[in-house]
């Protein structure tokens, strides 16, 4: 008796471990997706992914649960990305962290591990100022970081070396100054850094806009120019660096949707369409503009192609400004 | 008065107050889960309320949170684990009296005091939220600074035992704060190129080691069987709490005050709260030699103080939109996918929204009452299991808590290491609430150091020049100073007596 359960367990077994792979082709999805987010719960990736993930979960048919893999600065979260099995139900957000982590010498991990499905949301950074700022125009603010000795302006709103770190560095090696003209003084993300300047620490912060709104909407932080090529939507009274003191500078953090290196093509195809549907569904839209996220669609294609570039760009100011290993 | 209306109009509509009873347990059951904050709490909320209107989204949310933070009390009185930092500060009291019967009471006081210090917290909120916003908007990383040293000279008063054990743990707690790389210059340290350490010492299975595991370890080691917990006489979570009010009226007064002060300020919170108010409690103590031995007293003034600074933090979230804790920070979030944008001007567009809101505020702060009052009956049961079968448990609870802060096997082993590391220093005497006090104080202090040395150009003058900075730094220098001054005052009187 014991015997011949246990064979029909083993055979039970054995055919659902043969049939399993060959069913993920034609059937996939026929289980819960998990999104892993490198991030914390209730950061704006975490909000990002949960309301993708809600909409995925519509579209696909099969709960997708989000997990949050925090540490290491990204690196634990884009790491169990990147080592899960390809098979479609292993996804994450990688966040433009991962275009900088292997600079750092953090860890060997590149964009090259993943397989980009789509991109989501994009924020250009920005230099916002506090209200009570005598500096009332982009020309005015630069025209005094050039003109006083370097430090003697602070700027905040990520730890040493993170990604608005490095946007105003960028900014100020497209003016041919230094990237460390204006200090860098490492706070724990955008918005202890835009408080530390209404509380008079700082003097500028270069995040994005829309993680100043609030301030911004309650006129206590202004916005003197954004990091990008073209006005953003939501906030269409901020110049861009190009207009205002004619920079070429743009950055934008994006957030993407991808998987393990190796997804097979038709399980990619079909992430791909719901993504692109979740992504034109009228909640996502609302979702996005009610938080202040800024939208961009990119296929997986196009995805790979923003995230090399960037990579190599973001190489080139680590290693100027001495924050490579 | 017409607002009121509209408010009340809002909240009390069967669909809204449904949801407030089931947030309620729904947050009532992860807070009394070991290692499920009430952040995790709210990050689970949030999906749901996505198709909610915006009061019972935010109600969902109010409720949860509040009814996990106290839920945290219950198994760090019952089992000594505390389920958030702020639990840990009088979690000592609490269990000892659960040893010696008293385990009603000492809940009972948990939950009465959390709801009175919420309730105040919220009445705060509700008539000064823009002027003391305005205040905390001048906190920069100065006062900060002195602020966490004022906290971490608590450890000096939250410390029973001789004051050079006191230092020692204090100094492990800050060691522990040091590893990793979530330090301000980015640099790993001490993580021997290992991707887990990199990310430091998690919090939360550290301290479930120190406290939990320690006590297991204890346990199963102790050579005489354990003595029974005698019953608990029945009834009292309520009764005794008319005797405590009545006795400690003043601590009840200074904890929500205190609670509420330290919740305005976005980088303060819940956690010093609790731990400044304990301090307090037991520096202005007629009877301090109790404290720590299973007293009623430093709970109840910590119970209300973590509570109110809970509502606290909501003040710098609605008038600035800035977060005070993680939890604020989601709802932020929720307010603004719900259309009401945080600002100034949120008391002038969306008046009835808004106190819609404190109504929920004080409603789930009521609630709290019979939902804690049962979960506290539910829990008792815990009590009568025999320690051979409840260790095991316990340890079970431990690793799937440890587990679920990162959901990562890295949890389970910093939580096994940290309960053999808080089963010597207890077993030599070293108290382990002055370590727990440096692992939440290390990282605030060594980040608000370096960044108001950055500004100052590392000029050591700089943590003077803003006034409410220099006005902290010289309380702050008073405090040490002060045995010293009152030891040289001394002298001197005895040579003039003897001249």
């Amino acid at each position: 008796m014991l015997r011949r359960t246990l064979l029909c367990s083993a055979l039970a077994l054995a055919s659902t471990a043969l049939t399993v792979p060959a069913m993920a082709q034609s059937a996939y999805p026929e289980r819960p997706i998990q999104m892993i987010v490198p991030w914390g719960a209730g950061g704006g990736t975490d909000a990002v992914a949960r309301i993708i993930g809600t909409m995925l979960q519509q579209e696909l048919g099969v709960p997708v649960n989000v997990v949050n893999r925090t540490g290491g600065s990204g690196v634990v979260g884009h790491s169990a990305i990147a080592t899960a099995k390809p098979d479609g139900y292993t996804i994450g957000i990688a966040t433009i962290e991962i275009d900088m982590m292997h600079w750092q010498g953090l860890t060997d991990l590149t964009y090259k591990d993943f397989d980009f499905l789509a991109m989501v949301n994009a924020d250009p950074g920005s230099v916002m100022v506090s209200v009570d700022s005598p500096y009332k125009t982009l020309p005015d603010l630069l025209a005094a970081i050039k003109e006083k000795p370097a430090g003697t302006f602070k700027a905040s709103g990520t730890g040493q070396g993170g990604i608005w770190h490095l946007g105003l560095a960028g900014w100020m090696m497209s003016h041919g100054l230094k990237p460390d003209q204006v200090t860098w003084v490492p706070s724990q993300g955008a918005a202890p850094g835009i408080t530390d300047m209404v509380a008079g620490g700082v003097d500028l912060v270069p995040a994005a806009l829309a993680e100043g709104r609030s301030m911004i909407d309650a006129k206590r932080v202004v916005g003197l120019g954004s990091m990008s090529s073209e006005r953003q939507d939501l906030f269409p009274d901020v110049p861009t660096l190009k207009e205002s003191v004619d920079s070429d500078w743009t950055l934008a953090v994006w957030r993407t949707v991808a998987a393990p290196k190796g997804l097979p093509e038709d399980v990619a195809a079909k992430l791909g369409a719901a993504l692109e549907k979740a992504y034109n569904s009228p909640e996502y839209k609302k979702f996005m503009n009610e938080r202040g996220f800024g939208m961009r669609w990119a296929d997986g294609k196009e995805t790979t192609r923003i995230v090399a570039e960037d990579d190599a760009t973001l190489g080139t100011i680590m290693k100027e400004a001495g924050l490579a290993k | 008065m017409l607002i009121f209306e509209q408010a009340a109009g809002l909240v009390f509509q069967p669909y809204v107050l449904m949801v407030i009873l089931a947030s309620a347990a729904f947050g009532m059951l992860v807070g009394a889960i070991p290692g499920l904050t009430a952040t995790m709490a709210t990050a689970l909320l949030v999906p749901m309320t996505f198709f909610m209107d915006p009061v019972p989204a935010i109600a969902a949310i109010v409720t949860a949170t509040a009814m996990a933070i106290f839920a945290g009390d219950i198994p760090a009185a019952l089992l000594r684990m505390p389920g958030t930092p702020a639990n840990a500060a009088y979690v000592e009291d609490a269990y000892r009296m659960t040893q010696s019967g008293r385990g009603d009471e000492a809940l009972g006081a948990a939950l009465v005091f959390s709801a009175i210090g919420g309730l105040f917290g919220a009445v705060v909120l509700m008539t000064v939220s823009p002027t003391l916003a305005e205040i905390a908007l001048k906190f920069s990383s100065e006062e900060y600074f002195w602020l966490v040293l004022l906290g971490l000279s608590c450890a000096v008063f939250v410390n029973p035992g001789s004051p050079t054990r006191g230092l020692i743990s204090l100094l492990i707690g800050l060691f522990v704060a040091t590893i990793g790389m979530e330090n301000p210059s980015g640099e790993p340290r001490f993580s021997f190129g290992n991707l887990e350490l990199m990310a430091g010492i998690q919090f939360i299975p550290a301290m479930i080691g120190l406290f939990a595991v320690s006590e297991v370890l204890r346990t199963v080691t102790a050579t005489s069987p354990r003595q029974k917990i005698p019953r608990s006489d029945g009834g009292g979570i309520f009764r005794s709490q008319w005797k405590n009010l009545k006795q400690y009226p003043v601590q009840t007064v200074r904890g929500s005050v205190t609670g509420t002060a330290l919740g305005i300020l976005p980088g303060a919170g819940a956690d010093i709260a609790a731990w400044i108010s304990y301090a307090i409690s037991k520096r202005f103590s007629k009877q301090k030699a109790k404290f720590g031995t299973g007293h009623v007293e430093g709970l109840v003034e910590a119970g209300a103080s973590n509570n109110s600074a809970v509502s606290g933090a909501w003040i710098p979230a609605l008038v600035f939109g800035i977060p005070g804790d993680s939890i604020t920070a989601i709802v932020i979030g929720v307010l603004y996918i719900k259309g009401i944008n945080p600002g100034p001007t949120i008391f002038i567009n969306d008046p009835q929204t808004v106190y819609a809101i404190f109504m929920v505020f004080i409603l789930a702060n009521l609630i709290m009452l019979p939902l804690g009052w049962l979960a506290i009956r539910g829990a008792r049961p815990l009590l009568s299991i025999p320690p051979s079968t409840l260790m095991p448990m316990i340890l079970m609870f431990c690793i799937v808590g440890s587990f679920a802060i990162a959901n990562s096997m890295a949890g389970i082993v910093m939580m096994l290491v940290f309960g053999i590391i808080g089963f010597f220093m207890e077993e030599n005497d070293i108290p382990i609430a002055p370590a727990i006090l440096g692992m939440v104080l290390g990282p605030m202090l060594e980040q608000n150091f370096i960044t108001s040395m950055i500004k100052g150009d590392g000029s050591v003058l700089h943590f003077f020049e803003r006034p409410i900075a220099a006005g902290l730094g010289v309380f702050t220098i008073l405090i040490w100073l002060f045995p010293l001054l009152m030891l040289i005052l001394r002298r001197r009187s005895k040579a003039t007596v003897a001249a």
